[in-house]
């Protein structure tokens, strides 16, 4: 079966999920259509550790920074500066997609777990930064923001602004990874060697690969940033590329639309978990380890499988 | 030595030294334009070495790879793809996730500029797909676009690995035994699309089948222990006493 075509399975499913997420906050307390709203950000903080972790076979765990370093601008922006949000969250996502090029300078000559542990060192530089440098970023205290407008303050219309703004994005990035530069990512995953003897600048391809990731996750920071109102280190903490990457995987690495059902499982279960223990990190690593041991796919991943199994 | 601008491909004294192993020794070689050579020698004589230092894959640690008349010793792999060269690899270097159609497109697009169309379709273009058609005949694989490369036989494979090769439509093909290993009847498949090839296009060919050389080629250089040990027409080589200790002979031991 060819991988461009979106079968009509497929569709029908991708359809159906963006109904529920239509439809259901409109029966939710206004506490889970918030929990929702962050749902969908961070599905696209998954998609673009997806790109790069599914797509192009380089795990980052810098993308979370680079998402909080698009938070930090836009709040910065609206507060301190008291400019418009939205000029705010359009210096925010370019700061993102420099930052993420500036990282892919670094990062693209490597792979494996040097391209991760890279990654993760670039990710701490930003951390450190945002903590020590307390004149701008307020240091562990934070900046809280002025991003979110009035007319947008309630849960359920804020809700539908960031629905719109993620269905745009998702649509955007399902023709990025199924484009004729998609499709080189992907030959880049697995066989470097077979693409550069073809032609192809593999470096460069791998450059643009990871600034798009960056402009993307610098999207998802920059809605966060309107969202939560509010930024401090934690935002651009290692924790936030941990799990932008345990999304993707729980989803299924390289299938793009995982990442929402990633995200669910992830912040519906971070949500319950606290309920009843502070330890939700161990909670989170026992979930990761069970997941790694009987559905190394991820979900979706697993039931492509299935599914293929059945028809052939 | 002095190079001729007129030669296609000139390798002059290039040597590729691994710590202490010289893989390939002082080796000059000229091939002219249209000519179909073969490169013989046992198992560690240098061949697939000596290609990777034509097409850059590993870089001669001294001499140099003169290609059309330009200089492209330290020219990166994919800038001399560009220029024309193009190859297979011995140990069979696909893209095993993806399909055979898929492997195709990315053949065809390595030197166009829509490789970088970010958001455009994926479909191929017609003049792209009447190539993508054409290769796929030539190496019987017409049937076989929609398959997930893993999922084939090595032998469908081997013609996958021709079949990008030539996608390309290179004016220097480079074929690292693209006969190995494969069974008689899919050996016959490999000499078809080899006899087929266009007439300008310049082949160098390792392979050990002689037989499949020997019909092929117009020329054959014979590697040992990284040297260049005779230059001759394929009907000399067989008789050639050096050859025939150090290769044939050889060969003779191991059936
Ligand atoms: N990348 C490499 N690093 C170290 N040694 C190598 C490398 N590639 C090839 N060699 C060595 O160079 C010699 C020639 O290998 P090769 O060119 O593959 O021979 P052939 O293709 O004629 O069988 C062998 O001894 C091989 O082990
Ligand atoms: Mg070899």
């Amino acid at each position: 079966m060819s991988t461009d075509a979106m079968p009509r399975l497929a569709l029908a499913a991708v359809l159906l999920g963006a109904l529920a997420f239509a439809l259901v906050p409109l029966i939710l307390p206004t506490y889970q259509v918030s929990i929702l709203t962050e749902v969908l950000i961070y599905a696209v903080l998954a998609m673009s550790v997806d790109v790069l972790a599914g797509y192009t076979g380089r795990t980052p765990l810098c993308l979370g920074a680079v998402f909080g370093v698009s938070t930090y601008v836009t709040v910065y922006y609206s507060s301190t500066f008291g400019g418009s949000p939205y000029v705010g969250m359009a210096l925010g996502v370019l700061a993102a997609t420099v930052i993420a090029a500036l990282f892919a300078l670094l990062a693209i000559r490597t792979s494996g777990v040097y391209f991760l542990l890279l990654t993760l060192a670039l990710g701490m530089i930003v951390w450190g930064i945002c903590l020590r440098w307390t004149s701008i970023t307020g240091g562990e205290n934070g900046i809280r923001g002025n991003v979110r407008p009035a007319e947008l303050a309630a849960h359920l219309p804020f809700y539908y602004v960031v629905f719109v703004a993620v269905a745009v994005v998702t649509f955007v990035m399902w023709r990025f990874v199924h484009s004729p530069f998609g499709l080189t990512l992907r030959g880049i995953r697995d066989s470097e060697s077979r693409m550069r003897a073809l032609g192809y600048n593999v470096s460069l391809h791998m450059f643009i690969a990871f600034t798009v990731a960056g402009l993307f996750s610098g999207i998802a920071g920059a809605l966060y940033a309107m969202f939560n109102d509010f930024v401090s280190p934690s935002t651009v903490a290692l924790t936030q590329s941990v799990e932008g990457l345990l999304m993707a995987i729980t989803g299924g690495i390289g299938t793009l639309f995982g990442s929402f059902i990633g995200a669910l499982a992830i912040i519906g279960l971070e949500n319950a978990v606290s309920l009843y223990t502070e330890r939700w990190q161990t909670v989170l690593g026992v979930a990761f380890i069970v997941i790694m041991i009987f559905a190394p796919e991820g979900i979706l991943g697993g039931i492509k499988t299935l599914l293929a199994r059945k028809r052939g | 030595m002095d190079l001729s601008v007129t030669d296609f491909l000139a390798l002059d004294a290039v040597t590729v030294q691994f710590g202490a192993l010289r893989a390939v020794d002082e080796v000059s070689l000229r091939v002219r334009k249209g000519e179909r050579r073969a490169i013989i020698g046992p198992n560690g004589a240098g061949k697939t070495t000596l290609f990777n230092a034509i097409t850059g894959v590993v870089r001669a640690t001294t001499g140099k790879v003169l290609f059309e008349g330009a200089d492209v010793t330290r020219t990166a792999i994919h800038e001399r793809a560009r220029r024309g060269m193009s190859r297979t690899f011995q140990i069979t270097n696909l893209f095993p996730n993806l399909t055979v159609a898929e492997n195709m497109r990315l053949a065809l697009r390595g030197l166009s500029p829509r490789k970088f169309s970010l958001l455009g379709s994926p479909a191929l273009n017609s003049e792209e797909a009447g190539r993508a058609d054409r290769a796929l005949e030539v190496s019987r694989l017409g049937a076989r676009r929609d398959s997930r490369v893993k999922e084939m036989s090595y032998g469908e494979q081997r013609q996958l690995e021709m079949a990008m090769a030539l996608a390309a439509q290179p004016r220097l093909l480079l074929l690292d035994e693209p006969a190995a290993g494969l069974s008689p009847s899919e050996r016959v498949i490999v000499s078809d699309i080899i006899r087929a090839l266009p007439r300008d296009l310049t082949l160098v060919l390792i392979e050990h089948d002689m037989d499949l050389v020997l019909s092929l080629v117009d020329y054959v250089t014979v590697l040992n222990n990284g040297k260049l040990l005779v230059e001759a027409p394929p009907a000399e080589i067989r008789l050639n006493k050096d050859v025939q200790d150090v290769y044939l002979g050889k060969a003779r031991h191991h059936a």
